[in-house]
């Protein structure tokens, strides 16, 4: 009996039977509610995001690794889980509970006011409210310290003025957190979509992350009160922490997208013949299967190291930045590995791999791109920062 | 209303399943054990008539110490306590055993309402429901797919090959549903966390005062006496088209009564 992956080394003994019941049910779910459908929502480019986000909520996975306003509070490790189970089916669905709970949640529970809180964060729990995250914009990606949106004040409110790009969830969101430049630096608010002067445009003709809402959001003398702004959010360290927070996330989910691709290849080079044999007796196929399986599965070794200091201890941001760079490195070098075992059959819509890997391009480079993330550990190895 | 639903741990009917060569029952090491896939409608059905009409939700299991997972995982879905009967002595029980000791069992537990599913997927004999309700005294309204409460009295939709017959009776009642009569929820997050915290009671033969003698294999009413594989299927009949296949395969099916 050939055993899957990442049950060769029987890492699931390392997992509590909370956490395994945990990963089962977003497994379930996401079989249920994602798998049949993902790759006709990713080839027409739309997926149904409120419906999707209504069933997450049901079962608790928005924002699960938060406590309180109606989140579940467990582990992150069991968040992690959950993220790779969800990006086994698609990264971009892995995209929109990332965004939901660990950049939108995340920075109202984290730097919200008790009635922002109140506000906000059950319906999102529960899936009834989407959330989106505007940091970066058309001009200012790796370096968002040099952005251009603004807020000024304006008697006892703000004026909002500028813009953001490629904003998850953004078309359908109902409530934006916006970061702009004050006069005091950075700060944060939490803008209902339906605020006049504020428009969110979808961007369309992604190759990437196609069963995914991106979007565009331009401020155009956005007036929200003072209520809206996040008071406990000062400077650009409070978005570069949820940053952080979905981060992790990503650390587990780019294995799921892996581990798919490789079941993939394995039942493929098990049954396509050729030469007279199944492809899978070939040395060379089992050289990348071997391969493959050894990089999925320290990269969820190392996904589970940093999941279980984030439960006892906290993360620094370069242990993050670690494990992001790592796993959505070898990630990606999996689906494309994968594809070629494939043959041209690998370049078709009828099998994952390839949305897989192209999906795989937009983790490479949101939250903190490859060269960033070498550079956030150059930095930690050497205390010499080569950003500016 | 005090409803306690009947939750039974079997091997899961999508993989692969064996029996054991030494004694003929189910080789659950080997298996991946899962709820009996018709009792999530009973967990269901008892969650909703407790939303509506207050109450609480017992899950009764008689199994091996594993049945302890199950029973977690019933018990994420929203249940609010648990009851196991284990005792080494219960292996190789037959169903009129069984249907003893859970009788025992919700001798203890004052129960308003017994709802299962209306048959296991390892067993198949769909005679438990009968046997408790006939030991209990109590009603069966068996092979529900549509049950209404009101107040002290139940009245189900029983389906039939044919239909359904409308079927009522008052409480105490055991009641087993098929799987058309809901939709069963996903457990949540929360419910995952808050199952571990539950109570789960174990309750052993002497506990019930059943003695080992009238179950297990030794009071088995009936045995397995010997098993053996599936045969692996023998090719199939190959028609090639040379312009009467048409008619060969209809032949085909007539002959073997399909049409
Ligand atoms: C599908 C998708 C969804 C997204 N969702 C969101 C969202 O919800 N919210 C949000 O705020 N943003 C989101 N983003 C934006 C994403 O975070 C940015 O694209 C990312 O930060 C990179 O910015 P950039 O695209 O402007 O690239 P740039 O910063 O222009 O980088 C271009 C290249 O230059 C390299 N580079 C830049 N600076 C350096 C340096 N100092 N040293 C070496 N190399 C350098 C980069 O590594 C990269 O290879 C999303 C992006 C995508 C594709």
């Amino acid at each position: 009996m050939p055993v899957a992956p990442l049950d060769l080394l029987d890492l699931d003994d390392l997992l509590t039977d909370e956490e395994r019941a945990m990963r089962d049910l977003v497994r379930r779910v996401a079989d249920d509610a994602v798998r049949p459908h993902v790759a006709g929502w990713y080839e027409r480019g739309e997926a149904p995001v409120r419906d999707l986000t209504r069933t997450f909520g049901e079962v608790g996975l928005l924002g699960m690794h938060l406590t309180g306003y109606g989140c579940a509070g467990a582990s992150a490790v069991a968040y992690g889980l959950a993220c790779l189970e969800l990006e086994a089916a698609d990264s971009g669905v892995r995209s929109l509970v990332s965004v939901q709970g660990s950049l939108a949640m995340y920075a109202i529970w984290r730097y919200g006011s008790e009635e922002q809180k109140q506000r906000w964060l059950p319906g999102m729990a529960a899936g009834e409210l989407i959330g989106c995250f505007g940091l970066t914009e058309p001009d200012h990606g790796s370096d968002p310290a040099g952005m251009a949106t603004r807020a000024r004040r304006d008697g006892d409110g703000w004026v909002l003025t500028g813009g953001k790009m490629w904003i998850t969830n953004a078309p359908v969101a109902d409530v934006a957190v916006i970061w702009a430049r004050a006069e005091e630096g950075v700060v944060g608010f939490a803008v209902p979509t339906g605020t006049p002067g504020f428009t969110a445009r979808e961007v369309r003709n992604k190759m990437s992350l196609r069963a995914s809402a991106t979007g565009e959001i331009t401020l155009d003398e956005v007036r929200v009160g003072d209520d809206a702004r996040l008071p406990e959010a000062r400077g650009l360290r409070a978005p570069l922490s949820c940053l952080t927070e979905a981060r992790f996330g990503i650390v587990w989910g780019s294995l799921g997208a892996a581990r798919d691709c490789l079941h993939t290849a394995i039942a493929y080079a098990t049954s396509r013949e050729q030469f007279g044999r199944p492809i899978a007796g070939f040395q060379l196929t089992q050289a990348k299967l071997a391969d493959m399986a050894l990089e999925l599965q320290k990269g969820w070794l190392l996904a589970l190291h940093l999941g279980r200091r984030h439960d006892a201890a906290g993360l620094r941001p370069e242990q993050v930045s670690a494990g992001k760079l790592n796993n959505v490195r070898e990630a990606i070098a999996i689906a494309r590995q994968c594809r070629t075992i494939l043959g041209a059959n690998g370049v078709s819509a009828e099998y994952p791999i390839m949305r897989h890997a192209n999906n795989l391009e937009s983790v490479l480079t949101y939250e903190g791109t490859s060269e960033i993330h070498q550079l956030v550990l150059g930095q930690a190895l050497t205390g010499v920062s080569a950003f500016a | 209303m005090n409803i306690v639903v009947l939750v039974k741990q079997v091997p899961d009917s999508g993989a692969e399943r064996n029996l054991t060569s030494d004694d003929n029952t189910v080789d659950r090491g080997s298996a991946n054990n899962v709820i009996n896939e018709m009792d999530e409608y009973a967990i269901e059905e008892a969650l909703k008539i407790k939303e509506a009409h207050g109450g609480e939700v017992t899950i009764l299991t008689m199994g091996p110490d594993r049945a302890t997972e199950s029973i977690r995982k019933a018990l994420s879905m929203g249940p609010d306590a648990a009851v196991h009967v284990v005792d080494d002595a219960l292996a190789g029980s037959c169903a009129v055993a069984t249907s003893k000791v859970l009788a025992a069992a919700l001798g203890t537990l004052n129960a308003d309402l017994i709802l299962c599913g209306a048959e296991s997927t390892d067993g198949r004999v769909q005679v438990l429901p009968h046997m408790l309700a006939e030991r209990l005294g109590v009603a069966a309204l068996t092979g529900a797919r549509k049950l209404t409460v009101d107040g002290a009295s139940l009245t189900a939709e029983r389906q039939t090959e044919e239909g359904y017959e409308v079927v009522s009776a008052a409480t105490p009642a055991v009641v087993s549903v098929w799987d058309t009569i809901n939709e069963p929820r996903y457990p949540s997050f929360k419910g995952i966390m808050a199952a571990k915290k539950k109570p789960v009671r174990t309750l052993s033969l002497a506990d019930l005062g059943v003695s080992a003698d009238e179950v297990g294999f030794a009071g088995a009413t009936s045995a397995v006496v010997e098993h053996s594989k599936r045969p692996p299927r023998s090719a199939g009949t190959k028609i090639t088209d040379e312009g009467t296949a048409g008619t060969q395969l209809v032949e085909y099916l007539v002959t073997e009564k399909f049409v």
